[in-house]
């Protein structure tokens, strides 16, 4: 309280000294600060909450989105289970994709041409074939090699193993669309990471004798991944929503799954609400994911790492309470001021 | 000083009618130069003259057109397979050395860069025991006593846990010193070692230096330190446009140059 009275008596006595003198130096450091008035911010915000608070509204007291229905299918078995497919095909796809990309960047990054010329090749066909497109053509590809078998030359095992299970599954032309798909970006997007790591770098690793395996993997990689993580999270997260496409090929994935159910009982828009709050909470974990992810790739690229969202939070807590014990003293001297 | 230093018998290098060039620009131009096992060597010269392409030469980093360089009578990026009748079918032939081969001729040779290249993910202690562990040299408990015995050496020993990025340039270079040094080289090459430092700094990184030029190993640097240079060299060589112009003691090219251009460049630069 007595320093409460101390700061109130400082405030005041500053004015009056200078009334009386008005020479001498005046010390800033005790007057009151007023701070500037954002009236746009101000106003742009409350129109901001408007729209929210209309929008939420019209979600609670709207008769069209038939939350029961909703809710009676969110959990369903079959939308679980089209829930499982569209994670195993990111899944599966993913992996495939970015393995096969990680393989093109290095290839296209070597010193021999054909290597690097199929790479780019690859590359530049998958890149241009969209991505529907190509999965109604490894689907209908039987029509095309009816009767390919082993023994014809000039064919990668990988054509004949898919082959031999006999005019490939909706899964596998699904999975193998996907994947090239995948590669082909991903491939661009690893070949940029590597590109971005400093020569001195590659350098600094050869003088050591460092093998290339371990030039690729402890040094290249890991400081690529800084600029990789972020487009490649994209990309993984353009995969699972991508999946959705293969619904053209009756794949029985989480979207064609809702597609069946409201075209049996004509319950639009509370199934493709089901498919659309399960596709935002699959890219919520991801983006988790991704956060953590690049904070641990971080290291050594910042003097201090930046706060995850639990320790600003426990900061913002902190902040707030010890705040709460300054509030009722800062009141007093506007009130002690204004008395 | 020469006297003071334990005898070296390893790290000859030799370096015979190398020439390269970039294009139709000549870098190095017929150069010739052997240096003795435990001597300590300079390269001077004027940005430009080919002095940083000299050195990367000893250690493959840059490949050579003509000529050849060697290291304790072994050749860097070849091999030499002799005929078993010389007499009739010549000399023999030389061989292009596997990646493989390259990385392990290329551990007898460290080399510490002009902007340190320590690995920004890893920490000090990470980037000294990567190599001798690759290597599989060392278990990775003698690696990690043999990198805190040699960042005590170069003074960091508190630093072991310290990424790059939290240290100075000064302390950054002399990290990089240790993780050259933990493979034990018989040759220690710097590229201007002291270029990128703020002045303050250079002290640190060429006192570290000076104490391993009283250790023996073969040293040959580049650098634009002339008083360093001066006390720290066996001998100093002057080189421009890629032509070895003077080679001798520092009492000779830096006292007395014979070429005009060492006598330009010493006017410069003093």
């Amino acid at each position: 309280m007595t320093s409460v009275l101390g700061r109130t008596s400082t405030t005041h006595a500053l004015p009056l000294e200078h009334a009386d003198t008005t020479t001498g130096p005046i010390d800033f450091g005790a007057l009151k600060v007023v701070p500037t008035r954002h009236w746009a911010r101000w106003i742009l915000g409350a129109l901001v909450v408007f729209v929210v608070a209309q929008l939420l509204f019209s979600l609670f007291t709207e008769p069209g989105y038939h939350w029961d229905v909703f809710a009676k299918y969110f959990f369903a078995p079959a939308i679980l289970r089209g829930l499982g497919l569209t994670l195993l095909l990111t899944v599966v796809a993913g992996s495939i994709g970015f393995v096969a990309g990680g393989v093109l960047a290095l290839m296209r990054l070597s010193k021999s041409p054909l290597l690097s010329s199929f790479a780019w090749a690859f590359i530049w066909f998958f890149r241009s074939i969209p991505l529907l497109v190509q999965v109604i053509v490894w689907f209908n590809l039987g029509y095309l090699y009816p009767t390919i078998g082993l023994g014809i030359p000039f064919t990668t095992e990988y054509f004949i193993e898919f082959q031999t299970v006999s005019l490939i599954s909706a899964f596998a032309a699904a999975v193998l669309g996907l994947a090239l798909h995948q590669a082909a970006y991903s491939a661009e997007i690893i070949r940029g990471g590597i590109l971005s790591v400093d020569a001195g770098q590659l350098e600094a690793a050869a003088a050591l004798g460092l093998p290339a395996r371990v030039r690729v993997f402890r040094i290249i990689l890991p400081q690529a991944a800084r600029s990789i993580l972020p487009n490649a999270f994209n990309e993984v997260i353009g995969l699972l929503k991508g999946t959705s496409i293969v619904s053209v090929i009756a794949l029985s994935e989480v979207f064609y799954v809702t597609q069946v159910i409201y075209n049996r009982n004509h319950m639009v828009i509370p199934m493709l609400i089901v498919a659309v709050v399960w596709y935002t909470i699959l890219t919520t974990v991801l983006s988790i994911a991704q956060f953590y992810i690049e904070r641990h790739f971080a290291r050594g690229s910042v003097r201090v790492l930046p706060p995850t969202p639990i320790q600003r939070a426990r900061r913002w807590v902190r902040t707030q309470w010890d705040r709460l014990d300054d509030a009722p003293a800062e009141k007093t001297t506007e009130n002690g001021a204004r008395a | 000083m020469t006297l003071l230093r334990e005898t070296a018998t390893t790290g000859l290098v030799e370096i015979r009618s190398v020439s390269k060039s970039y294009g139709t620009h000549e870098v190095l131009h017929d150069v010739s130069l052997t240096i003795e096992p435990g001597e300590v060597v300079t390269i001077l010269g004027p940005s430009g003259s080919g002095k940083s392409t000299l050195l990367r030469t000893i250690n493959h980093l840059e490949t050579v057109d003509r000529g050849w360089v060697s290291i304790d009578g072994s050749l860097i990026g070849y091999e030499h397979r002799p005929e078993k009748n010389p007499a009739k079918d010549g000399p023999g032939k030389l061989y292009e050395l596997k990646e493989k081969e390259i990385l392990g001729r290329r551990t007898q040779v460290g080399v510490v860069f002009q902007n340190f290249n320590l690995f920004p993910h890893l920490t000090a202690l990470q980037n000294i025991v990567e190599a001798p562990i690759a290597l599989k040299r060392l278990s990775k408990v003698d690696a990690r006593q043999l990198a805190l015995g040699l960042l005590d050496r170069v003074g960091l020993g508190d630093k072991a846990d310290a990424y790059p990025r939290q240290l100075s340039g000064g302390q950054q270079q002399r990290v990089a010193i240790a993780r050259a040094l933990a493979l034990q080289p018989k040759v220690l090459l710097f590229d201007e070692p002291t270029s990128a430092l703020d002045p303050e700094l250079v002290g640190e990184v060429l006192d570290v230096i000076r104490d391993l030029a009283n250790l023996g190993t073969t040293l040959v640097i580049v650098t634009h330190e002339l008083g360093f240079a001066r006390e720290v060299s066996d001998r100093i060589v002057f080189i421009d446009h890629g032509h070895i112009l003077e080679v001798g003691t520092p009492a000779e090219v830096l006292g007395n140059p014979q070429h005009p251009r060492t006598r330009e460049f010493l006017a410069k630069a003093l």
